[in-house]
């Protein structure tokens, strides 16, 4: 017998019930086997990828030897892997925190786009490129507070406010190129941000950088605490006094950040900013964020497994150009690794308290 | 005499570390309405479960018109003819009342729903019931619960029923709906049809009543009572007195003394409750005793914040909080242990360290960053104070029994300090053993100084533990005194004659 409290849906089950399925839970906390356990470890959960990587790997110099095998095509794997990288782990925040965001792609054309704009148009060739980075990240900035305030205070379910954004920001998009491919004539922004830094190229030091920015924040930090919190129980948060709403909109934002800087990262690669950038991206960040084993309904995740999701599907898309098979028969080989991914994560009980 | 409809004897239905039903006999006779009396906790729950064949009793036998019987399955008991209504009106919002009423086992023809004839036949249904006005076409979220509960009752009958069991289905009826629920039994009991009905309300029992079973902790203690001539005081008797005892804390004899800490001044909220005024001394525990629905756990919500009131205000240390505002009252100094541990206190899969700090982590960063070692630390040392077990706080809270997981949100509060603690159904789901520990221990929280304001369905809990009680029904306070000057009867009595429907 229990009173209905507005929170609470009516599926409360009596009071010996919760016994009962608490003396189950005790004592499966206790009988889990070695395996399990060992499975449900932080390293236990990233040694299934790496080992998913390994075999990638092995597939890639059995086909294509030392074409895969090369330094140069290591290099080209981190690089192309490094745009939807930086996006992903945005995207991981936003998942344990109990949220999904589609416009990500969108919002990588559109802040590509309004950077190249800036320097195409308005100010032509004394545009510093430092300025470029600026205004991509304002804009997804912004475009994430949008999201975020809408999911948040105008409760709108987030597969829907970020749904209209994708649609919007994509529009917006064509409608400041006028559907045109901008070339971006800024030599500072494609020699700093396409070139190499200590011999490595810089869009791979970024996407180091903000994997190693995601992982302190998540793991070190009250911002990541309170994230795995209300992605987890957002009752549980509210009542214990964290301000879940203010919370989910900096989770938005920061996505948005992520895509702001992916957006000019990939306007210093392909040189370009453009209405089509980034398509698909919000497929292959969730796909790479879920491998990786975050939860999708929120509370459970890591930035470790993001990275590796991010290198499974970019190594992946490496074998098979390298092996001339077309982008249709990519599409249903990452398909493929999606479900098996996440029926084996289901099949080890992720119980293990600690998110490293 | 013919055999009884229903014959249930020696049922007895165990859960890991609780007898829930320990010996019951139930016997309801066609045509009758058969009422189940019994405090929370005394297993009418579990009873019904058994009966609807969602629960399999452990020991016992069923006996339904003169055989012996399986309930294995919901399925098997509809089959039987014993249709039970829950509280929780198991409705499909989004469907019609005629889709509602044959769902499951519609009218088909070939695969293809016969939609005329099914809709004929709830009308005829509706009508039988003396609701022709209820269309059937008509969405069943847009009923009133009144309007839901005669959409399960049709349902019900849709089915050829020879038993109803109704759990409480005036809970959510004013008075002229409950007068037509009633006119329905009636009707029902007419056709031969039996009542098996739950309530805690003593005048209703009377008034639609013919026999009454009292149940406590779990067994049979009376059968058989006329509902109409069986004295109150006579019910209530049986009704109380614990065959378990529990050990409650000594009260500080020196009463009144701290300062007031939360005032609660001429609030309301809604419906759900109205001109509640009370205050709370430091050092002092006050325990809401009320029927499920008489408002209690409103009332922790609005003091918290988590509900808007809509009159009145709320004051901690002679601060006003502000209205609707869970963050204000936290930050002043106000802590609650809700009603649904799990799905409102605990993140279940994280630690308890990181469950401890939840309220306070911000105590633990510098610039934003978490020192782990200071929190673990500090979390260690509530939870070894508080002696859960086992005491590492790297465990997830899941795998902690529900006595410990309490202690989890208790000790969340005591780290964050607080002055007022609200307490919603502290022992709900906390086995026996561990609910003297967290007695003690709310108690050895108000010595400290702390403001205790305790929610409980549970009579003796709320008398046994409280220094001050305020008893409620249908949102008003009808008493407030000192627990020593008013038992478990007298609680029983204001909260069950005289209720509104």
């Amino acid at each position: 017998m229990s009173d209905q409290t507005p929170s609470a849906p009516p599926t409360t089950p009596p009071a010996d019930e919760h016994r009962r399925i608490e003396a189950a839970a005790a004592a499966g906390g206790e009988t889990q086997s070695g395996f399990v356990r060992f499975m449900s470890s932080p390293f236990g959960r990233n040694l299934g990828l790496v080992i998913a990587l390994l075999v990638l790997c092995a597939v890639g110099v059995a086909t294509a030897g030392d074409r895969f095998a090369s330094t140069d095509n290591m290099v080209t794997i981190l690089r192309f892997a490094s745009v939807i990288g930086v996006v992903s782990i945005g995207m991981t925040f936003v998942i344990i925190g109990g949220g999904i965001d589609l416009s990500v792609g969108a919002i990588v054309a559109l802040s590509s786009v309004w950077a190249t704009t800036l320097a195409t148009q308005t100010m032509a060739e004394d545009t510093h490129w430092l300025i470029m980075v600026f205004v991509a990240c304002a804009v997804g900035v912004g475009c994430g507070l949008v999201n975020g305030v809408l999911v948040a205070y105008g409760r709108m379910a987030p597969f829907i406010a970020t749904l209209a954004m994708f649609a919007a920001a994509r529009g917006l998009a064509e409608i400041i190129s006028e559907k045109r491919t901008q070339i971006v004539d800024v030599r500072g922004l494609v020699d700093t941000i396409n070139g190499e830094f200590l011999g490595i190229s810089v869009l791979i030091w970024i996407f180091a950088v903000v994997s190693a920015v995601g992982w302190v924040l998540l793991n070190r930090t009250t911002f990541g605490r309170r994230t795995i919190a209300v992605g987890g129980n957002a009752t549980a948060a509210r009542l214990a006094g964290i301000a879940v709403k203010r919370h989910t909109v900096l989770l938005y934002v920061v996505l948005g950040l992520a895509c702001g800087i992916a957006g000019i990262m990939l306007a210093a690669r392909t040189g370009t900013g453009s209405g089509t950038h980034g398509q698909l991206y919000e497929l292959d960040a969730i796909a790479a964020v879920v491998i990786g084993g975050t939860l999708l309904t929120g509370g459970r995740g890591t930035i470790v497994g993001t990275v590796f999701g991010v290198l499974i599907f970019q190594t992946l898309t490496n074998v098979f150009t390298l092996n001339n098979l077309d982008s249709s028969t990519q599409a249903v080989a990452k398909g493929a690794i999606i479900v098996v991914a996440v029926l084996l994560q289901q099949r080890v009980a992720v119980r293990s308290s600690d998110s490293t | 005499m013919s055999d009884p409809l229903l014959q249930m004897t020696g049922i007895v239905k165990v859960f890991p570390g609780v007898r829930a039903l320990d010996g019951v006999d139930l016997e309801v006779r066609a045509g009758e309405v058969h009422c189940l009396l019994g405090q929370n906790g005394a297993g009418k729950s579990t009873l019904i479960k058994v009966l609807a064949g969602a629960h399999q009793p452990d020991e016992g036998e069923i006996r339904w018109q003169g055989e012996q019987i399986r309930l294995g399955t919901p399925m098997a008991a509809m089959k039987n003819g014993i249709a039970t209504i829950y509280q929780e009106l198991d409705l499909v919002d989004g469907l019609s009342v005629a889709e509602n009423i044959y769902l499951g086992h519609e009218l088909t023809a070939a695969g293809f729903s016969r939609r005329g004839d099914t809709q004929k036949e709830a009308a005829a249904l509706l009508a039988r019931l003396g609701h022709p006005e209820i269309s059937p076409r008509r969405e069943v979220g847009m009923l009133s619960a009144a309007g839901k509960q005669i959409v399960s009752m049709a349902r019900a009958l849709s089915h050829d029923v020879k038993l109803i069991v109704m759990d409480e289905p005036s809970a959510v009826l004013d008075q002229e709906e409950v007068a037509r629920l009633f006119k329905v039994i009636r009707d029902l009991q007419a056709e031969g049809v039996a009542v098996v009905y739950i309530s805690h309300r003593l005048e209703e029992i009377r008034e639609i009543g013919d026999r009454v079973t009292v149940l406590k902790d779990g067994r049979t203690v009376a059968t058989g009572l006329a509902a109409r001539d069986t004295p109150t005081r006579e019910l209530t008797r049986r009704m109380t007195g614990r065959d378990i005892e529990y050990v409650f804390p000594p009260r500080r004899t020196h009463e009144g003394n701290g300062a007031v800490v939360l005032a609660v001044r001429d609030l309301s909220s809604g419906r759900a409750f109205s001109g509640v005024d009370f205050e709370v001394r430091a050092g002092e525990i006050v325990g809401l005793a009320g029927l499920v629905g008489s408002g209690r756990s409103e009332i922790l919500e609005t003091v918290y914040g988590a509900r808007k009131a809509s009159s009145g205000s709320v004051s901690v240390d002679g601060k006003t909080l502000r209205n609707g505002h869970v963050r204000a009252a936290v930050r002043a100094g106000v802590g609650l242990c809700p009603e649904e541990r799990k799905s409102q206190g605990l993140l279940l899969d994280e630690a308890i360290y990181r469950n401890v700090s939840l309220a306070t982590m911000g105590r633990f960063a510098r610039g934003g960053f978490i020192n782990r070692g200071d929190e673990k630390r500090a979390a260690t040392e509530h939870v070894k104070s508080l002696d859960v077990r086992p005491p590492d706080v790297d465990r997830a809270v899941r795998t902690l029994s529900g006595g410990n997981q309490q202690k989890i949100v208790l000790a969340r509060w005591l780290l964050r300090e607080c002055r007022v603690l609200l307490l919603d159904e502290p022992t709900r789901g906390v086995d026996v053993g561990a609910r003297s520990e967290i007695y003690a221990l709310v108690r050895r929280l108000a010595d400290d100084g702390v403001a205790v304001v305790m929610v409980s369905s549970e009579v003796p809990e709320v008398l046994g533990l409280a220094d001050r009680v305020l008893v409620l029904r249908d949102g008003v306070v009808v008493h407030t005194g000192p627990a020593d000057d008013i038992d478990e009867h007298r609680v029983l009595d204001l909260v069950m004659e005289g209720s509104a429907a």
